[in-house]
């Protein structure tokens, strides 16, 4: 079973509905032991990066950091991969799961915030996540904080500057547009994903 | 690039698509979730549903045609019409919506703009504007319940308090324009484009290819929306598409 991690922070139907279709099995959960009997785990992030304080709080965060350390595949999209990092900009005080770090960080004021919309990717070949994606793919995003090009970066985006679209380590996965709103290239990500 | 988005609209009264549509090879032309695959297949980046009946007794038929329409739609699906409450807005995001948008309801209590956003986040929240221009001055009122009511605000003022509020797009219909198949008033969108950060929809008014160069650019809009033009004019919206980049308007094509 693919757990989809719900903190109480927004809509969770279009992921479930993409995993559906792809013929996953997979259930929307908030209990920290379904999340240790996942064979994946997605964390779908909308809205403010002070939402996944409900993680610590509620247990799940703890449930996720062992199952990724015991090597379950893990997707954070939105600010579900905004929360793998340290921190954010968006709320300060509020701690990531950091397990890859550095920090999310503004749009600069040239640009409109947020960042509504069809974007490009730029891929790294290298990408078990993003294998048979093209350079040039369109993706929906909608966020207004965004993480940096890092070591970990295998797709980029040019909005007010490059930034990371998608990271990737190991088995652990993030992108920061919405797969399950992309259309056929986003369900062939998630349908990668549900195949690692 | 970021793309300029077109959305495509389809307007519901008791679960089929009105305005009338003549799309070949469909089982049922009044199908919303039928047309709304359609449009997606044929390069919409966007779909909005509409449910112009908004009749209490009618809400159940809604949900169902937006479950049903959701289950195979895998690009954002925006429902607006009769949404009132934060408990409305849930259910329409328990069936599948990703945005919705509220109109009339925001303006007689704008804090649901608020507790929408708290809870759904603001990229669930587009606030739909119904302008009218007012008689000889660069002026638009917002009107509510269809266009039948004046509201008796500035449509510019009050779309920079729906942004304050938390909504995270501004849906912006010229009523002058609406049906007409002129044009977007390119004039009004571009004041409320330059009014605010989020991005603007221009609605109302789209005839041809050449309407959408002119919004985009002289207008400023982040995306722009028609219903019967998809339904009558152009087969496809790719025909759209193909026409807006050649003339140097960034699109997702091919997508």
């Amino acid at each position: 079973m693919i757990a989809i991690v719900d903190y109480g922070a927004g809509n969770l139907v279009s992921v479930k509905k993409a995993l559906d279709w792809l013929g996953q099995e997979c259930a929307i959960t908030s209990s920290p032991g379904e999340v240790a009997k996942a064979v994946k785990i997605v964390l779908p992030g909308v809205g403010h990066f002070a939402s996944t304080a409900a993680l610590a709080q509620s247990g799940l965060q703890d449930a996720i950091a062992d199952a990724i350390g015991r090597g379950i595949p893990f997707l954070g999209i939105c600010v579900g991969m905004q929360w793998m990092f340290e921190r954010s900009q968006e709320s300060p005080k509020t701690c990531g799961l950091g397990v890859l770090s550095g920090e999310c960080e503004r749009f600069p004021g040239s640009v409109k915030s947020p960042h509504v919309g069809w974007n490009q990717l730029e891929v790294d070949p290298s990408s078990r996540l993003l294998r048979g994606v093209p350079s040039s793919s369109f993706v929906y995003f909608t966020h207004s904080f965004r993480v940096p090009l890092i070591e970990t970066t295998v797709a980029c985006c040019e909005y007010g500057g490059r930034f990371s679209a998608a990271v990737e380590r190991d088995h652990l996965f993030g992108v920061q547009f919405h797969p399950e709103k992309s259309g056929t290239i986003g369900l062939k990500m998630l349908g990668k994903f549900c195949a690692l | 690039m970021l793309t300029k988005r077109i959305i495509a609209c389809l307007d519901v009264d008791g679960g089929r698509v009105v305005k009338g549509v003549q799309f070949e090879n469909l089982r049922d032309a009044g199908d919303p979730a039928e047309l709304a695959k359609v449009h997606s297949e044929s390069g919409a980046d966007e779909i909005v549903l509409l449910d112009i009946s908004a009749a209490h007794e009618r809400r159940a038929t809604l949900l169902e045609t937006v479950r049903r329409a959701a289950r195979q739609l895998f690009i954002p699906f925006t429902v607006g019409g009769g949404i009132r409450t934060l408990e409305d807005a849930a259910a329409v995001f328990l069936a599948g919506a990703d945005k919705i948008s509220i109109n009339s309801a925001a303006l007689a209590d704008p804090t649901v703009i608020t507790r929408v956003a708290e809870r759904f986040g603001s990229q669930a929240v587009v606030v739909a504007i119904d302008a009218k221009r007012a008689e000889g001055a660069l002026h638009w009122e917002a009107f509510t319940h269809g266009g039948r009511t004046s509201a008796g605000r500035d449509a510019i003022a009050w779309a920079r308090e729906a942004e304050s509020r938390g909504a995270g797009e501004i849906l912006l219909t010229s009523m002058d324009r609406d049906g007409t198949g002129a044009g977007f008033d390119c004039e009004l969108t571009r004041c409320v484009a330059d009014a605010v950060r989020i991005p603007v929809i221009a609605s109302g008014g789209a005839g041809g290819a050449q309407h959408f160069v002119e919004v985009f650019i002289e207008g400023h809009a982040d995306a722009a929306l028609a219903a019967s033009i998809f339904h009558y004019g152009f087969s496809r919206i790719a025909d759209l598409k193909q026409q807006l980049g050649a003339q140097g308007i960034p699109v997702r094509w091919p997508c």
